[in-house]
């Protein structure tokens, strides 16, 4: 069993590098080569966030950056969440 | 929705969009390759 | 591609109506040439169609693939090993981000060719097997055909491979073995994999013989609920939903909406279950390739829009099943807007029952099977196996052989 990643907003994340994302109308599919996961994004948000997670200092600036709203907060917050459980993002060695 | 103050740079509030309504529900579906039919 | 306003947010199996940029995995058969002739076979292979995709052909379809961010392909056949090129083909769709999973009846998988495959990431391999004895799968595969598959999980188990597969197709002779092919997939370290038999290619011909009863059907479905966390089925029982619980997967047919067929000849049919012209979508030799047919062929557009599901609709349990699997439904003569031929109310045999002489049965054209007999040939059907020693000595190879299979020593 994998080691549980806990999510962090406050730290440097990043997409794993076995992941391809491939964009849809609708938002994204996601498909880990390692772990043969594959996830499905509701969001095209989401998607701009897990794509430039690697450009900012946090996540949470991430969310900011992307226009993320006060309310819509903790439905993104969970979203990456659930995306490191499943290994689709990963820590980044920081800055 | 609040207001903008003219004074404060600002970016584009837009309005209430169906992601709104997906505050409510997961944003991620996990999907198993392996769980589509048509793969032998 | 479809600028429809579509809805956001859902499940991603509302977004299939509107289409995918690309499918999420698909199968492609390699060739039709194969070293067994398994009763059942999907796609009636035995005998290598001579305007197979050449090694160049396959690598644009791979570079298609990649373009297009395919995940996952199911390379199977026939036996895909038997191409000289297979290998290759391999590492080239490795080297160009595209997943790989082949289906083989292992008769290539020596110790060499393991080790290889257990130091490959982003290949994975699936074992076919269809009896957890050599007497319940050998008579429907073939005389030696279960020492070939074992062997083959030996090689892998001992090389290191990890996640490999076995593929199991569901039948009323081995539906009462599921706990020992568990039983033996764990012995190798394998994942044990079960799937539907359906009524395609030469599988149309024994699907009355060999379909698992309802009594059995009930007794799978118990059994993936109680085992089923570490089975995989491909969704493809997802027709048993109408027991209850859902299963997990996507629970409704794929065909031409998330997967589909490439076969050795560049046909792009709907799934490999539907092998017939009337699934026929494109080639992928024609003008814009896979991807063009992949979006803008009618019958992919048909398949996406919303389905009727006829008389199935009033039943409680439509929701579960949407009328099953729509392979299973045409190769049975029953109507596509109508019950499975399975259904697991009933309503199936009611409507087999119902099938008179004036039901067109359809059958496909596509039919690559051996002609005579081959080593290893199955009993199922009565037919005598050939003595494991050639009583005479084989004919010599000829130059316009159409069997790349001439020759070869599987011993």
């Amino acid at each position: 069993m994998s080691a549980v990643v806990e999510f962090d907003a406050d730290l440097p994340w990043q997409r794993a590098r076995s992941v391809s994302l491939r964009p849809e109308p609708f938002g994204a599919l996601v498909y880990s080569f390692s772990t043969r996961k594959l996830s499905f994004l509701k969001s095209k948000t989401l998607v701009t966030v897990v794509e430039s997670l690697a450009e900012h200092p946090t996540a949470a600036a991430t969310l900011t950056a992307c226009g993320v709203t006060d309310a819509q907060r903790p439905a993104y917050v969970k979203a990456l969440a659930d995306l490191a459980r499943s290994s689709m993002i990963e820590r980044r060695e920081a800055p | 929705m609040p207001e903008t103050p003219a004074d404060v740079e600002t970016v584009d509030v837009p309005a209430p969009t169906a992601e709104d309504s997906l505050v409510e529900e997961s944003l991620v579906e996990e999907v198993s390759i392996d769980g589509m039919c048509g793969v032998y | 591609m479809t600028t429809v306003e579509r809805p956001m947010g859902g499940r991603l199996i509302d977004q299939f109506e509107y289409g995918l940029d690309a499918p999420i995995c698909l199968t492609w058969e390699l060739t039709y040439a194969c070293n067994l002739a398994c009763v059942h076979c999907l796609s009636s292979s035995g005998r290598r169609d001579p305007r197979e995709l050449s090694t160049a052909e396959a690598e644009r379809v791979i570079d298609e693939l990649q373009r297009m961010q395919v995940f996952y392909v199911n390379v199977g056949g026939g036996e895909p090993t038997v191409r000289p090129d297979f290998w290759h083909l391999l590492d080239y769709a490795v080297c160009h981000d595209v997943g790989v999973k082949f289906s083989t009846n292992g008769v290539k998988l020596d110790k060499a060719r393991a080790a290889r495959l257990a130091a490959t990431d982003y290949v994975d391999v699936q074992i076919s097997l269809d009896g957890a004895t050599a007497e319940v799968n050998d008579a429907v595969r073939g005389a030696g055909s279960f020492a070939t598959a074992t062997r083959a999980l030996e090689n892998l188990a001992e090389a290191g491979m990890k996640d490999f597969k076995v593929s199991v197709v569901v039948t009323r002779e081995n539906a009462g073995q599921l706990d020992q092919f568990k039983a033996l997939t764990d012995s190798y370290g394998a994942q044990l994999r079960i799937t539907r038999l359906r009524p395609s290619g030469r599988g149309a011909d024994v699907w009355d013989q060999l379909h698992p009863t309802q009594a059995q059907q009930r007794d799978l479905y118990q059994w993936l609920l109680a085992n089923g966390d570490n089975v995989l089925t491909g969704d493809s029982f997802f027709h048993l939903s109408a027991f209850g619980e859902a299963l997990p997967g996507l629970n409704l047919c794929g065909a031409g909406r998330v997967v589909c067929l490439i076969d050795p000849v560049g046909d792009v049919y709907a799934c490999p279950f539907a092998i017939h012209e009337n699934f026929l979508a494109g080639n992928v030799r024609d003008e814009g390739g896979f991807q063009r047919v992949w979006q803008a062929s009618e019958l992919f557009a048909d398949l996406r829009s919303p389905q009727t599901g006829g008389a199935c609709t009033k039943c409680a349990h439509f929701d579960a099943c949407r009328g099953g699997c729509m392979a299973a439904k045409f190769f049975t003569g029953l109507p596509l807007d109508g019950p499975d031929p399975e259904c697991v109310q009933g309503y199936g045999e009611m409507a087999l029952a119902a099938r008179d002489a004036s039901t067109l049965m359809p059958k496909s054209h596509i039919d690559h099977s051996h002609t005579g007999p081959v080593r290893g040939q199955p009993t199922l059907l009565g037919l005598p196996a050939m003595p494991p020693a050639a009583a005479a000595p084989a004919p010599p190879t000829r130059i316009c052989d159409e069997s790349p299979l001439v020759g070869l020593d599987l011993g």
